[in-house]
């Protein structure tokens, strides 16, 4: 155990912050009163994306001839902590970033490594992620969205939705069957779309919070060149889960809980009641250290797992219980700064009356939706107890019984 | 930067978990359940003794392992998963304490706790609970022949069995009332214990009476801020200790679970193919798997990071004393009616689960110290 950095780390951790602390500035997060869609706030936040590049600071780990340094995992969660502590925005492409970025390194062709990681980093392609249908969402591999090898094209036909970020994606990595007659997990395959493509519709849907978050996308005879297939026809299940596997870190990412945790208690040291703070009240101090526990957990585990990664050690399911327990920490999180601000919790963020900008019933909803996207905690607990623990599978196919009668 | 063991640490606990495997094995912690007796396993205790764990913290020159906490949290973590009785928590925290001092007492018995040939155990909390501080009732009169010690300490472990006690008292001098530790031999005239019956036998703890018990002057070891900075840092090292023990008993009842869920059927199939129980078992991995992350860092914060140290400590001990009581809890359920029989092994982890919880403060006491350590 040295939980100590080495001279080269510290150093640059030091250069990081100094140039945080100069050149973030406006770019900090919660600037901006601007829609989440709004042509104007993409715009910016790829700027800020394109700045942090040209800085050096976006997916260091990333091998040096697709535009990353090739850096240790180390110095990529110094990055990540550093961002997360310095309050900077998050980035625009993340899921070009961290999630089919890392599957192209992993299963692309050199083409496509070359055509597609430099512009994930710049910011210049945003990715969406074309995986739920309308009847495919846990039970994600009964996907329906039917693409027809025809020559050198697949011809593309079906619905996805809850597509985040589609509304202004450039690219979109999709599942899609092109084999209907293999058993199901067997049949599909994983390409690479270019939402300009010609018979591509997207409608953005509301979410609870009111943002425009995600949408649904239908394909009509969209043409999507070979060559934009990862990894062979028909097992992209395999690709699919590896992404699926990064998806489920990003969610989990420790960062981001320490990050609300420490928004919770500067609120608690804000909020006032009868004259005095809400920290001095034993109840909170209670309900907050419970909390803190459960943070720091989580944060020293991270650590593990960053040490297993320099270590090449296999990580298991850790991926699956750093979703499940991230996400449902970040949401008992924000139903503790609910109850903080009592009354004044359910305040919308245009309210002139909201306390802490209202971010919190916000946040409320948006966790809960964060438990539910990636794959929901029970689907986790699924993969936990079936392929960690070795508990028997749901039995696939349901014997047929004939139905009881009810008598109503 | 490296956050995880050292392949000896590995290899360490390996090594322990098979030792305890074969000379512990549940059916021994069952016999200590039927008998109710007063002793302790010295058989047990004496090959624990031979690969040096009553030292594991003791330095090389006084007979010890000169190990490190996390050694020392790894081992218990073993004890804590097979359930081992007797003092090896008691005499791993007076090893703890002696070496932190200098003196003569300290150097005679130091050896002779880290090598096994004496048990040492501390007699500190009095009527109300197990939390520090506290106020004491226990006085040290310091005389011209001795100290006179004179009071009554509960929650004392293995009284029974010690040889050496590091009791907890004020001096009282010029109006001002100063903490105090002196080391009575157990054998010392005056003492009279009385057994505290708890209903997690693998732990034996009393009520010791020193009716004005008399120790020479040399006999204490820590006086005044020396001694509340001891105790302080003996605390710390009790409540790392109980959460690594909290973490290897939650681990063995998941295993437990784990194992009974897949060869119990109900309705034609294994009861862990249904989500109800799956769930149940992946929770605790959930619950599990995160907080040991906690206690190696809390373990590590004793030896490396004295500024975190209290914190860490409090962190870990309030989380592990929950989730190990959740744990138990969950584990109960999965195997119903039979694991709420005497005879099952289920019910020993589960009543180790709920002693841990309370000894060296509630949950709720490290989630309030937690809270001031942060300056909330």
């Amino acid at each position: 155990m040295d939980l100590t950095y080495s001279p080269e780390h510290e150093a640059f951790r030091r250069q990081l912050r100094a140039w945080l602390r100069k050149n973030l500035g406006s770019w900090r997060r919660g600037q901006e009163r601007l829609d989440y869609d709004d042509p104007r706030r993409i715009e910016r936040a790829k700027q800020w994306q394109r700045v942090l590049y040209e800085a050096g600071y976006v997916a260091m780990s990333w091998p040096k001839e697709y535009g990353g340094q090739g850096a240790d995992p180390i110095t990529q969660a110094i990055v990540d902590e550093e961002l997360v502590r310095a309050q900077a925005p998050g980035l625009i492409g993340q899921m070009g970033i961290q999630m089919v970025g890392p599957t192209l390194i992993q299963f692309g062709t050199e083409e496509q490594k070359r055509r597609f990681l430099p512009k994930i980093l710049t910011a210049e392609e945003i990715w969406c992620q074309g995986y739920s249908e309308p009847n495919a969402g846990s039970d994600l591999a009964s996907l329906q969205t039917r693409a027809e090898l025809v020559g050198d094209e697949f011809i593309v036909n079906g619905q996805k939705i809850w597509t985040s970020n589609a509304q202004f994606a450039d690219w979109m990595f999709c599942l899609v069957r092109t084999d209907p007659k293999a058993p199901k997990h067997q049949g599909i395959s994983y390409l690479l779309i270019d939402m300009k493509s010609p018979g591509i519709g997207v409608r953005p849907l509301v979410q609870m919070t009111g943002e425009r978050g995600f949408n649904e996308v239908w394909f009509e005879n969209v043409r999507v060149p070979r060559d934009q297939l990862v990894g062979e026809l028909n097992q992209g299940w395999q690709v699919a889960n590896a992404t699926l596997l990064h998806e489920r870190n990003m969610l989990g990412a420790a960062t981001r809980t320490q990050e609300l945790f420490a928004a919770l208690v500067r609120l608690a040291k804000l909020t006032s009641q009868g004259g005095k703070s809400v920290i001095e009240n034993p109840v909170v101090r209670q309900r907050l250290a419970a909390l803190a526990m459960r943070v720091e957990a989580v944060r020293y585990h991270a650590l593990r797992q960053l040490t297993d990664t320099v270590l090449g050690r296999p990580r298991g399911i850790a991926a699956s219980v750093n979703k499940l327990v991230a996400t449902e920490l970040n949401h008992d999180i924000a139903a503790c700064a609910l109850d903080l601000l009592g009354s004044y919790a359910t305040q919308s963020s245009q309210s002139k009356f909201a306390l802490d900008h209202g971010k919190w019933i916000r946040e409320f909803m948006f966790t809960l939706g964060m438990i539910i996207g990636g794959g929901t905690s029970e689907i986790q607990k699924n993969i936990i107890a079936e392929r960690s623990l070795g508990l028997p599978r749901e039995p696939r196919h349901l014997p047929r019984e004939p139905r009881p009668e009810t008598g109503q | 930067m490296n956050f995880g063991l050292t392949p000896e640490q590995e290899e360490l606990q390996r090594s322990a978990r098979r030792f305890l495997q074969a000379e512990w094995p549940p059916a021994a912690a069952h016999a200590v359940f039927a008998a109710n007796h007063d002793g302790y396993p010295r058989e047990l205790y004496g090959r624990m003794a031979q690969l040096g764990w009553m030292g594991v913290l003791a330095p090389r020159e006084a007979s010890g392992l000169g190990g490190s906490f996390l050694d020392a949290a790894l081992l218990t973590e073993e004890l804590g998963r097979a359930a081992v009785a007797g003092p090896y928590l008691a005499n791993t925290l007076a090893v703890w304490a002696l070496r932190q001092v200098g003196s003569g007492v300290a150097k005679h018995w130091l050896p002779l706790l880290a090598s096994g040939q004496s048990i040492g155990t501390f007699a500190w909390f009095e009527g109300d609970s197990q939390t520090w501080p506290v106020a004491l009732q226990t006085r040290l009169t310091l005389g011209r022949f001795g100290i006179r010690v004179h009071g009554v300490k509960r929650f004392v472990l293995d009284a029974h069995v010690a040889d050496a006690m590091l009791v907890v008292g004020l001096v009282v001098s010029a109006g001002r009332r100063s903490t105090a530790v002196v080391v009575v031999p157990g054998s010392q005239q005056g003492i009279k214990i009385r057994t505290m019956d708890d209903v997690d036998r693998t732990r034996r703890i009393h009520e010791v009476e020193f009716d004005g018990v008399t120790v020479p002057r040399r006999s204490l070891i820590a006086l005044g801020t020396s001694a509340d900075r001891l105790l302080a840092r003996v605390y710390d090292a009790a409540a790392v200790l109980l959460a690594a023990d909290s973490l290897g008993g939650a681990q063995k009842l998941l295993e437990m679970t784990v194992e009974y869920a897949k060869v119990r059927q109900q309705f034609g199939r294994p009861i862990g193919s249904f989500q109800a129980i799956k769930h149940r078992c992946a929770e605790m991995v959930a619950q599990i798997e995160p907080a040991r992350s906690l206690v190696w860092y809390a373990a590590h914060a004793i030896d490396a990071l004295p500024r975190q140290a209290a914190c860490a400590a409090s962190l870990a001990k309030g989380h592990l004393s929950e989730v190990y009581v959740s744990v138990a809890e969950s584990a109960l359920r999965v195997h119903g009616g039979i694991g709420f029989t005497w005879e099952h092994d289920l019910h020993i982890w589960f009543k180790r689960a709920q002693w841990n919880r309370y000894a060296f403060g509630s949950p709720e006491r490290h989630r309030e110290r937690v809270a001031q350590e942060l300056r909330w």
